[in-house]
């Protein structure tokens, strides 16, 4: 075997450290699967072994799961053929099976964070210890790329703490520490720091049983099953509360509560069959590949710099300033220390530099009372900021961001005074989330030095940052703008300058959308329900309070201005218009489509005379019913999708995983669709075209394809086939 | 095609469905059982004349379960021969109990059958049966189950009825069932219940209050606030998002009363009923039933009612006197709504908010209502309707003879 190495103790005590080759954490890989059934037939039929510790041969953790490229890769698909997808997916569960079966006693050290396949692995152990160490993770995250646990999880978890524990670590795939663990059931003990394998032989050495809690006769089921008068509760409230958060987006949602509901009701071996089932069934669907995609695979490779530019030496940055010590800026500020990168933040008062500092002190002290920092590391932290008016303190910074007011004016200004400060090759990036780069750029003295450097509110939440380029950017800045923001964990896109970019004019289309509705006389309830229902964080009318109707129209006459003639304004526009006239901004002044005094919000009475309600959808004992409510649906997704498309066409963005996960990060855009792109491919072309024009037809211009899609649909492409990124440059 | 007739309708008073209700200590055999001898003897019934018994039971376990009706029959002495099935639609399981004795009869295979019900919820609480529909992940998901207090509350929300309306309701329910009593027109049908000694332990609907005003109602809360804010309220919103919020407004005063109860309703043809010397009282024109959306689940009774007329060519002004169980206000005041008619043709000597709602039994109880009520006004036509969970509606048609 290649991934386990058996050491077999004077106690006839077998340890096998986990230890895949050439890889910095172990994974559950096609091979590691084909040698776990080996492993348990070992430990079965060695005479020598009397019981066995499995704990991870390496110190980056225990396991992190399944290789989730090789699962999207198909070792899994049995290639369309369901029986040998099946017996695929039961080698694993059966072999655990036959590990906690297999009549020795098995514990797992866990030295190390277990997730996923990892955790399963162990709750096929007879008994866990956990080393005491609040870095490692215990959970099953899985239902967060589409999938649930496919290797016993479902029913062992279950079974040990308990449907409504289990469905909740399970359907939020959160994580629990070594001592959590430990009080949820889910492990047996907590040693110190190197102590689990010790622990491990002495639970065997004290006669431990090599029988699980479900496999004896008198188990039952904590809190009880789903014909079971408290059980049934869990069931009942369960399956609404899993609609309540997904909509009915995710097939995994389901599936895993099928697989319990259904499991739960039988022995541990059919149990594992009903799994294996619906395991095979979810990861067969096209939002469990497209998320496996998108949010795991394309995202690992972003996160490791793929689309970084080839060539330029790595850099980086040490001391980054940050021009605006607003919300912005001061968010900014707060990753940035958090990285370790040493920040000047300046604003125009001392007063304004010093509220900014006290945010990110704010956002400190929350992880020190959490316990995730020491007060060691808070005061280091901390005092790695300098909050100031002086625009001497940015000398010697490899960065400036300037988060100052969206003004052309005042942002010349700031650029520079700031490039005055700097050394070439020292970049300047502008937090700017609407003025084109290059039109910025003309105010600095290295255009190739001056990038877009896009964060999104609230900093610190937010995994996104998309770097735009000017028309003058140089590859040198492209690298260190990539190098920044992998520095402070981000995830970043890099897209050409264009109005609105990439993400603010496609995410913009969604609220316009449901401003339009609101013109053809839809009722504010429907748009904004019907929005969320299609996987979007809230619907239209509530996100554009939120985004600020007065930003919006500012945007939209500032976007007039520089157009002129060529300026067709969208549909929903006049509507934005007389509630910014009316004096209705927003959340922000608690007056927007919703009035903000009540809780929860309500719909501002006013907007029946504003926008009067002329349509509804058919009682639902009509047939037509869902179908009108589809049809909502769809315009908001498409009317998305094909702004996204344009921007490819445009050459805004030109790679999938980019725009997949820049829309899904970026703006909320449906996560179970993996994105505008593998949606356009997962309907396929030639049919969201068809479906496109149809709306095109119906509502206005705004739902025409570019000729590209076009052409990819007669040509029967797709954009991640024919505009296949290169692999991983890690 | 033979003709069904309805020869005798009777009914237990209804008692308070909780461990101090007056019927608590007797057991749900022994309702049924004393519906029957009831029947039997007030018309010298021959009941190896009796095909079969039909009961409607929704919580058929424990004492309720093992085919309840057939150990009725026996229990309360009749023939041997007389065989009993008991059946569950949900709410209107006495009056599909009903409608099935009819069928029965028109088709030829019974000259008499027994249609009625039986539920002690005191003692067999509501939901003790559980099944998949709302557990099943897969029948619960695709149909957005909700439980029905959310779904009257979302009818209430989608049409228009405020508190004030469903408690203004609920008054005029308690107001009629008083009168109702005062006037004695449910000495027809009700019979007393007798304890373990024969001696008489309740005569009476024991869940009425005269007196209930918006005053006492007003003051009630919302039973189904905390279970919809839980998570159904977003999953019902997510079937019908034209609303923006439930409101919730029904409360225990203004939804039917949780009562124990039975009923039962005899049926023959003409010529059986010529036979033993029977006169018969109305004949069921027609029945049906239909399946409606299932998660505001409670609008059958609209659909089902229009579906019924439509096959007897009637219209809703052949109809004299309404019947439509109370299960919540909401439901009443939506079906009146849609079918546009008048308050003083609907439920007119009150209903199950006043008196309660023994879930198998109340078709039963008020087909035998209604047709007391032609009797006493002298009235020819009455539609009985019921809202049932799963989403569905039942409906017979009666004409005095």
């Amino acid at each position: 075997m290649e991934n386990f190495k058996i050491d077999i103790d004077a106690d006839g005590i077998a340890v096998i450290a986990f230890d895949v080759p050439g890889r910095s954490m172990n994974t559950l890989t096609s091979a590691v699967m084909k040698e776990i059934p080996e492993l348990v037939e070992r430990i079965k039929t060695d005479e020598t072994i009397k019981g066995a510790v499995i704990t991870s041969g390496k110190a980056s953790g225990f396991c992190a799961g399944a290789d989730l490229g090789d699962m999207a890769g198909g070792v899994l698909s049995g290639g369309g053929d369901l029986q040998k997808a099946f017996d695929a997916g039961w080698a694993l569960n059966g072999a655990f099976r036959a590990l906690e079966t297999c009549g020795k006693p098995v514990a797992a050290a866990i030295n190390g964070l277990a997730l996923g396949g990892g955790l399963e692995f162990t709750l096929a152990c007879h008994y866990r210890v956990v080393e005491n160490d609040n870095k490692i993770q215990l959970g099953l995250p899985e239902i967060k790329v589409g999938l649930f646990p496919g290797g016993g999880g479902t029913q062992r978890l279950t079974r040990l703490v308990g449907v409504q524990n289990a469905m909740m670590a399970m359907s939020e795939g959160k994580s629990f520490r070594p001592n959590d663990a430990k009080g949820a059931g889910i492990v047996h003990e907590v040693v110190e720091k190197g102590q689990s394998v010790e622990a491990a032989k002495a639970w065997i050495k004290n006669g431990g049983k090599a029988v699980q809690p479900w496999d004896d006769k008198s188990f039952k089921l904590p809190g009880g099953g789903p014909y079971h008068p408290a059980g049934i509760q869990n069931f009942m409230v369960g399956n609404a509360m899993l609609r309540k958060q997904s909509y009915g987006n995710y097939p995994a949602v389901v599936n895993l509560m099928k697989a319990v509901y259904e499991g739960t009701q039988v022995p541990m071996d059919a149990a594992l069959r009903i799994e294996t089932r619906y395991f095979i069934k979810t990861l067969m669907t096209p939002q469990a590949q497209a998320m496996i995609r998108s949010l795991f695979l394309s995202k690992q490779e972003l996160d490791k710099g793929a689309v970084r530019p080839a060539g330029v030496p790595k850099s980086d940055p040490k001391k980054v300033s940050v021009l605006g010590a607003g919300m912005m800026g001061a968010g900014i500020a707060y990753v940035q220390v958090m990285a370790g990168i040493e920040t000047v933040l300046i604003d125009q008062t001392q007063e304004a530099a010093d509220k900014g500092k006290a945010h990110v002190e704010e956002l400190l002290k929350k992880r020190l009372s959490r316990g995730q920092m020491t007060q060691e590391k808070y005061d280091a932290t901390l005092a790695l900021v300098t909050a100031t008016t002086d625009y001497d303190h940015i000398k010697g910074s490899d960065l400036v961001i300037e988060a100052v007011f969206e003004n052309r004016e005042i942002k010349a200004d700031v650029t520079k005074r700031a490039e005055a400060q700097l050394v070439e090759g020292a970049v300047f990036g502008s937090n700017t989330s609407t003025l084109p780069i290059t039109g910025l750029a003309e105010a600095s003295v290295r255009p190739e030095d001056f990038i877009g450097i896009h964060f999104f509110s609230p900093v610190d939440k937010m995994m996104l940052v998309e770097i735009i380029l000017g028309e003058k950017t140089g590859q040198a800045a492209i690298a260190k703008a990539l190098d920044y923001v992998l520095k402070i964990k981000k995830t970043p896109i890099v897209v050409n300058d264009s109005r609105g970019f990439y993400t603010s004019r496609c995410f913009s289309t969604f609220l316009m959308e449901g401003m339009a509705m609101l013109e053809e006389g839809y009722g504010p309830a429907l748009i904004d329900n019907v929005g969320r229902m299609t996987g979007m964080p809230r619907g239209p009318l509530e996100m554009h309070d939120d985004v600020a109707l007065d930003l919006s129209y500012k945007i939209a006459k500032q976007t007039a201005l520089d157009l002129g003639d060529k300026y067709v304004p969208t549909e929903g526009a006049d509507i934005v218009a007389k509630m910014v006239e009316g004096g209705r901004y927003g959340r922000k002044n608690g007056k927007g489509f919703y009035d903000y005094d009540t809780k929860p919000k309500t719909i501002w009475k006013g907007l029946s005379e504003l926008a009067p309600t002329t349509k509804g959808i058919d009682a639902p004992e009509e047939p037509g019913a869902f179908a009108q409510i589809d049809e909502l649906k769809t315009r908001l997704l498409y009317r998305q999708a094909v702004e996204v498309a344009r921007c490819w066409a445009e050459g805004v963005i030109d790679d999938p995983r980019e725009a997949d996960l820049g829309a899904i990060l970026g703006w909320g855009f449906a996560p179970w669709t993996g994105g505008p792109i593998s949606m356009i491919d997962g309907i396929g072309l030639a049919k969201f075209v068809e479906t496109a024009d149809r709306l095109a037809a119906t509502y206005g211009d705004r739902f025409k394809v570019p000729e590209l899609l076009r052409d990819m649909a007669a040509k029967n492409e797709t954009f991640y086939g024919r505009f296949a990124p290169e692999k991983a440059a890690a | 095609m033979a003709d069904a007739y309805i020869y005798d309708a009777v009914r237990t008073p209804r008692g308070k469905g909780k461990k101090d209700g007056s019927l608590h200590e007797i057991t749900g055999l022994s309702l049924a059982t004393q519906v029957l001898e009831a029947l039997r003897d007030r018309n010298d019934l021959d009941t190896s004349k009796v095909d079969d018994v039909i009961l409607g039971c929704v919580t058929p376990v424990g004492e309720l379960g093992a085919d309840i009706a057939r150990t009725a029959v026996l229990s309360a002495g009749w023939s041997q021969y007389t065989a009993g099935v008991q059946v569950n639609r949900f709410c209107a399981s006495g009056l599909e109990a009903v409608n099935m004795a009819a069928a029965k009869v028109k088709s030829g295979e019974s000259d008499f059958a027994v249609g009625g019900g039986v539920e002690v919820m005191s003692r067999v609480p509501m939901g003790s049966d559980m099944g998949a529909w709302p557990t099943d992940p897969s029948s619960a998901f695709p149909t957005y189950f909700v439980p029905q207090g959310v779904s009257a509350d979302m009818i209430a929300t989608k049409y228009g009825f405020s508190r004030d309306d469903v408690d203004a309701y609920s008054v005029e329910s308690h107001k009629r069932a008083a009168r109702s009593w005062a006037e004695g027109r449910f000495n027809k049908s009700v019979i007393a219940v007798k304890d373990q000694l024969g001696l008489t332990i309740l005569d009476r609907d024991e869940t009425i209050r005269p007196n209930t005003d918006m005053q006492t109602l007003g003051g009630l809360n919302p039973s189904f606030t905390m279970m919809g804010e839980m998570a159904f309220d977003s999953v019902i919103n997510q079937r019908y998002p034209e609303v923006e919020r439930v409101n919730h407004v029904h409360t225990p005063g203004n939804s039917s009363g949780i009562v124990d109860g039975s009923a039962g309703v005899l049926i023959g043809s003409l010529e059986a009923g010529r036979a033993l010397g029977l006169k018969p009282r109305a004949k069921i024109l027609g029945g049906a039933s239909i399946g409606s959306e299932p998660s505001i689940m409670l609008t059958g009774p609209e659909y089902v009612s229009k579906k019924l007329l439509g096959k007897l060519g009637m219209t809703t002004d052949d109809i004299d006197l309404w019947e439509l169980n109370e299960a919540f206000a909401a439901v009443v005041l939506r079906y009146m709504q849609a079918m546009n008619i008048p308050h003083d043709k609907m439920n007119v000597c009150g209903g199950a908010i006043a008196m309660g709602h023994p879930l198998g039994a109340t078709g039963a109880i008020i087909t035998g209502t209604v047709l007391d009520e032609l009797e006493r006004s002298n009235k020819s036509t009455a539609l009985i309707t019921l809202c049932i969970g799963g989403g569905m509606g039942t409906a017979t048609v009666i004409e005095r003879v």
